[in-house]
């Protein structure tokens, strides 16, 4: 113990640290990495902000249209334009996340060959540039909900924090783990890409969750469909969003609770592990940059 | 309990059997790995870049690291900023470190001076209080205030180093590592940059500067460290250790 308080700190190895808790210490410098790359999206442009709320208006538009009238999905599932855009929101989110923070690391190569701070700083950041990205979404899905007649109630609020927590730590721990293994092999960009297209099909957005049920059974391939996080993280989007209005063949994965939980028990366990990968392979991050 | 009566003799860096060793890749597909392989040629050689170095340096000295090209000054730096990792052997420190390897890393072109000003000086590690209270010293420093709210990317190259040197000489620090740095700007800018750096190294603050302008450098360090092929050739007086290197 040192009785001085103005005693001289200790000598310690420079570039050891927490890992994620250090992100937690550096907010303000995080805060100011979101916000740069959110400013630069909308620069020079007349709309900015607007175009944000522009895109899943028009997706809506043309799913009302195109597939909810012309292909008369709309006689099948109610609302069914709402219970498109509400899973789409939700896989449009995880993939922009989970591809930013991928590239996250080669992206900052500048800054990490040069500097030394916390490296786990930019896959985090580029999971909140999608969370900021995706808000407007959610403004709009919301808006069209209400107007639909949704209807307030805890059960759906929480449905949908929990589906956007479940991809928020989802994506980070996979943008962690594929952006530190993108340093060395950048196929790993190539793969997730490939990753972000499956996912839109892997999970129920386009169709009802049942056709794979009524394919599989209701057996251990079943289970291990309806344990994917991004599935449940659909699900819970569709019980908060859509179920509240009653649609026309309103069905949710049976044992949402469970397959949520398991869902969210799935990303922390990514995270770890994205964690685990990161701080194996981030010490040679500068010099294979 | 610790013995602190002499706060301004201890140790601020300790490097003690260094050594760091880079993978050359030789191939870079997968076509010519497996070509390589066929031919038995080696993918990769070593390089060792820093072979077993061990010097300490003393709160509030500063110290010239000197050498030739390639040499292995900038990895030493990035060694003790906390960029690379040892291989072997390791390196400590004490207090705040800012390793100015290159100013401007993190400026975004499409950001605003005064924006870059506090994005970098987050990064440098500073707080936004702090920032606050440094920011008109800052751009004061810089002489470009009425570019201030322009983007960086209409400045002229000296401007823009000159804004990302300011942000970075005005960072709280303890140990200042300067690399290449000081060519920045125009003639008055530079006296300007030297005056400061010579007002931290009164102020405490421990130095270690790398510089091929061996007259300035050797009049602002007492002390010179001559790396020759990644070890330590000569270790002393600057002005001794600048003859020695012009001497070969
Ligand atoms: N990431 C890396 N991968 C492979 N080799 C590297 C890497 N970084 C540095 N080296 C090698 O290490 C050696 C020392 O480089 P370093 O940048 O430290 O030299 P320096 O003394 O700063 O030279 P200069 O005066 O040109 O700035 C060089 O031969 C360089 O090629
Ligand atoms: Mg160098």
């Amino acid at each position: 113990m040192t009785t001085e308080t103005t005693s001289v700190p200790a000598l310690r190895a420079p570039g050891a640290g927490l890992g994620l808790l250090d992100v937690f210490r550096r907010r303000h410098l995080l805060a100011l990495l979101v916000r740069k790359e959110v400013q630069i999206r909308y620069r020079g442009s007349i709309l900015g902000w607007l175009w944000s709320y522009v895109k899943p208006l028009t997706q809506f538009a043309v799913f009302f249209v195109a597939l909810g009238i012309v292909l008369r999905q709309g006689e099948t599932i109610g609302y069914y334009a709402l219970y498109l855009l509400s899973g789409m929101m939700i896989v449009t989110f995880f993939t922009e996340a989970f591809q930013n923070g991928t590239r996250s690391i080669i992206d900052n190569s500048a800054l990490i060959k040069k500097i030394f701070i916390p490296r786990e700083l930019f896959p985090v950041a580029s999971t909140l540039v999608a969370v900021v990205n995706t808000l407007p979404q959610v403004v709009v899905v919301f808006v069209i909900a209400l107007i639909s007649g949704w209807q307030f109630s805890l059960g759906a609020v929480a449905a949908i924090l929990l589906s956007l927590l479940i991809i928020t730590v989802f994506a980070t721990g996979l943008g962690m783990l594929f952006g530190a293994v993108n340093v060395a092999f950048r196929d790993a960009q190539s793969f997730v890409e490939i990753i972000g297209m499956c996912a839109v099909w892997a999970s129920p957005v386009l169709y009802q969750w049942h056709l794979v049920a009524d394919r599989v059974g209701e057996g251990a391939l079943f289970t291990l469909y309806s344990i994917n996080p991004i599935t449940a993280a659909v699900e819970l989007s569709h019980a908060g969003f859509w179920m509240p209005l009653h649609p026309k063949n309103g069905l949710v994965l049976p044992n949402l609770v469970p397959a949520s939980l398991a869902g969210l028990a799935i990303a922390f366990a990514t995270l770890l592990l994205g964690q685990f990968v990161f701080r194996r392979l981030e010490g040679r991050f500068a010099q294979d940059l | 309990m610790l013995k602190t009566s002499e706060p301004a003799r201890t140790d601020a860096v300790v490097v003690d059997g260094l050594r760091k060793t880079f993978t050359l890749r030789h191939t870079h597909s997968f076509k010519e790995t497996f070509l390589a392989a066929l031919r038995r040629k080696p993918l990769t050689t070593q390089f060792q870049a820093l072979e077993g170095v061990s010097f300490s340096i003393k709160q509030g000295e500063s110290v010239a690291l000197l050498g030739y090209n390639g040499s292995g000054k900038s990895t030493m730096l990035k060694l003790i900023s906390g960029v690379l990792s040892p291989d072997e052997g390791k390196v400590l420190t004490r207090g705040r470190v800012a390793g100015l390897i290159e100013v401007g890393a993190g400026f975004h072109p499409d950001l605003s001076g005064r924006e870059n000003v506090y994005l970098n000086a987050a990064i440098l590690g500073m707080s936004k209080k702090e920032t606050d209270a440094l920011f008109d010293d800052i751009v004061a420093f810089s002489e470009i205030e009425a570019f201030i709210d322009t983007e960086v990317k209409h400045y002229s190259s000296g401007m823009f180093l000159r804004l990302a040197f300011s942000v970075a000489i005005h960072t709280e620090v303890d140990i200042l590592l300067i690399d290449e740095i000081l060519a920045v700007g125009d003639e008055p800018f530079q006296q300007k940059c030297l005056a400061r750096i010579r007002g931290l190294h009164d102020a405490g603050k421990t130095l270690v500067v790398v510089s091929h302008d061996l007259d300035m450098v050797s009049n602002l360090c007492q002390r010179g460290v001559l790396l020759r092929g990644g070890s330590i050739a000569f270790d002393g007086d600057s002005k001794e250790a600048v003859a020695m290197m012009r001497a070969g």
